[in-house]
């Protein structure tokens, strides 16, 4: 399993040809408590760089992009009931969707770790 | 920050703030803390449980001078100035020959002086404007040097009088000198959280000092920018540049209760401010209103933020959502916006358009959260 990061500070972890998708460490801290998300349907198909969720805490709301192009095959039901798990386990129970991959070569554009260390570090 | 933000003024209370953590934003041309370690939500809570300290030493601190200061004030505001008794504060408002608001207002009769408080984002343009309008028949004289800070909640009174024995005998919007801390400062028992609390006065070079006194005190906790809008908000305060601006009259952001009766048609000082044959119309005969500010809940659990636009229920524009946020302390969405006064009624549901989507909301009455001030 690789996990990949977006320029949008989404994470995501891949596979085979699904990806679980997720908001990092650094996006929950900078949005602060979070208080909503709205998740996209199952079964709903985006291309990539699409708006496909909302995450909001109290003083700010940000659009959650589709980071690979594909369909939603599950959404994290846990994560709308309580929010805050986007802050609480980012990367684990605070999980957002899982994707199955249409276009497996858009992950190769992707970060990696240190690459989106350094990104979340400059920004 | 890149290289073409412009440079930041700083409070005096700045190195504490990065001390305690905070996450310091641009705000009215300062850098403000925005939140500090304990995030929004605990910040928010702790105001409403215990106290919170606010550093708004951004806000324009000013005071008008001679026998003639409330009369020259007056011809600004639809606010009755001269006769607000020595040691009292009131709410005002700056208005345009439009009868737009400029800015809102505290201002406290001092005895020796008036005290006034506006916002930050406004003060240059305020001072400007009250020194243009008045300065013939008053000294203005702006108090840069001074700092401001807020001390809100339940327990603010028990945390300051340890500070300063005297302080609980202030009522709501009444203030006083007192010494806290060793510090000379000027208090107000008032607050724009909806809670019991206190304003503070000080010199810039004593706020660091009392800012750490009343940190030490076991309810006090430092709160930042984003609790303090959440906290306004809830309480149905307006806030300056969201909610009224130049284009909203008092009577439209229903501010009614702020033009007290002796400046009303028929009252001894009735006009005699700017805007007034058209506030004053708008007071006496609300049918010429277009629209008017409520108090909206969501009726689901979604957000709706500033700039929402307001539908009926079918589907004809009415107006927009001027703030709203999910609040704290009751845990569902609350707004403040304008509508049609056909649409104003308490109780009527709306729909808020959320990404396209329309989310019904009530129109409530505010405040949202029961206030809480000391009034003896």
């Amino acid at each position: 399993m690789t996990l990949k990061y977006t320029e949008d500070h989404e994470w995501l972890k891949i596979d085979g040809d699904t990806a679980t998708v997720g908001i990092t460490v650094h996006a929950q801290d900078a949005l602060g408590d979070v208080v909503f998300v709205d998740l996209p349907a199952v079964g709903t198909s985006f291309a990539q760089k699409e708006v496909a969720g909302v995450v909001e805490s109290v003083k700010a709301a940000a659009d959650v992009y589709m980071p690979v192009s594909g369909e939603i095959i599950e959404i994290n039901q846990a994560l709308k009931d309580d929010p805050s798990l986007a802050n609480s386990d980012p990367l684990g129970t605070g999980w957002f969707f899982k994707v199955k991959l249409s276009e497996k070569s858009q992950l190769d554009a992707l970060l990696d770790e240190s690459a989106y260390a350094q990104f979340s570090k400059d920004a | 920050m890149s290289a073409t933000d412009p440079i930041l003024l700083t409070t005096p209370l700045h190195d504490l703030h990065v001390e305690l953590g905070a996450r310091m934003v641009p705000f009215a041309g300062y850098a403000m803390p925005v939140q500090y370690p304990a995030g929004l939500m605990a910040e928010h809570l702790h105001t409403r449980t215990a106290a919170g300290l606010f550093d708004v030493s951004h806000m324009g601190q000013l005071r008008l001078v001679g026998v003639d200061a409330a009369a020259a004030l007056e011809t600004l505001m639809p606010v009755d100035v001269m006769g607000l008794p020595a040691g009292k504060q009131r709410y005002g408002l700056l208005l345009n020959d439009d009868g737009g608001i400029i800015d809102d207002l505290m201002f406290v009769n001092r005895g020796s002086d008036i005290f006034v408080i506006v916002n930050g984002a406004c003060k240059i343009g305020d001072i400007a404007h009250i020194q243009k309008n008045i300065s013939a028949r008053c000294n203005v004289v702006p108090m840069p040097e001074m700092a401001l800070m807020a001390l809100q909640g339940p327990h603010a009174v028990n945390a300051l009088e340890r500070l300063a024995p005297g302080v609980e005998k202030l009522v709501f919007m009444t203030g006083g000198r007192f010494t806290v801390a060793g510090c000379d400062c000027f208090l107000t028992r008032s607050g724009y959280t909806g809670e019991d609390g206190f304003e503070i006065s000080v010199h810039e070079s004593q706020a660091d000092t009392l800012a750490r006194a009343l940190l030490a005190q076991p309810e006090v906790k430092p709160i930042g920018l984003g609790a303090r809008n959440s906290l306004r908000l809830e309480a149905g305060l307006c806030l300056y540049g969201n909610d009224i601006d130049t284009t909203t009259t008092p009577i439209e952001a229903n501010l009614n209760w702020a033009i007290q009766k002796v400046r009303r048609t028929h009252g001894a000082r009735a006009g005699g401010f700017p805007g007034a044959e058209k506030i004053l119309a708008q007071l006496d005969n609300p049918s010429l209103l277009e629209r008017v500010r409520v108090g909206l809940i969501a009726l689901e659990r979604i957000p709706v933020r500033d700039h929402a636009e307001l539908q009926s229920m079918d589907g004809a524009p009415i107006g927009d959502v001027t703030s709203g946020l999910l609040a704290p302390s009751i845990n569902q969405p609350i707004a403040i916006g304008y509508v049609k006064p056909e649409f104003a009624t308490i109780g009527s549901t709306i729909n808020a358009i959320v990404r396209g989507q329309p989310v019904a909301m009530q129109v409530s009455a505010m405040p949202f959260v029961p206030n809480r001030y000391f009034r003896g």
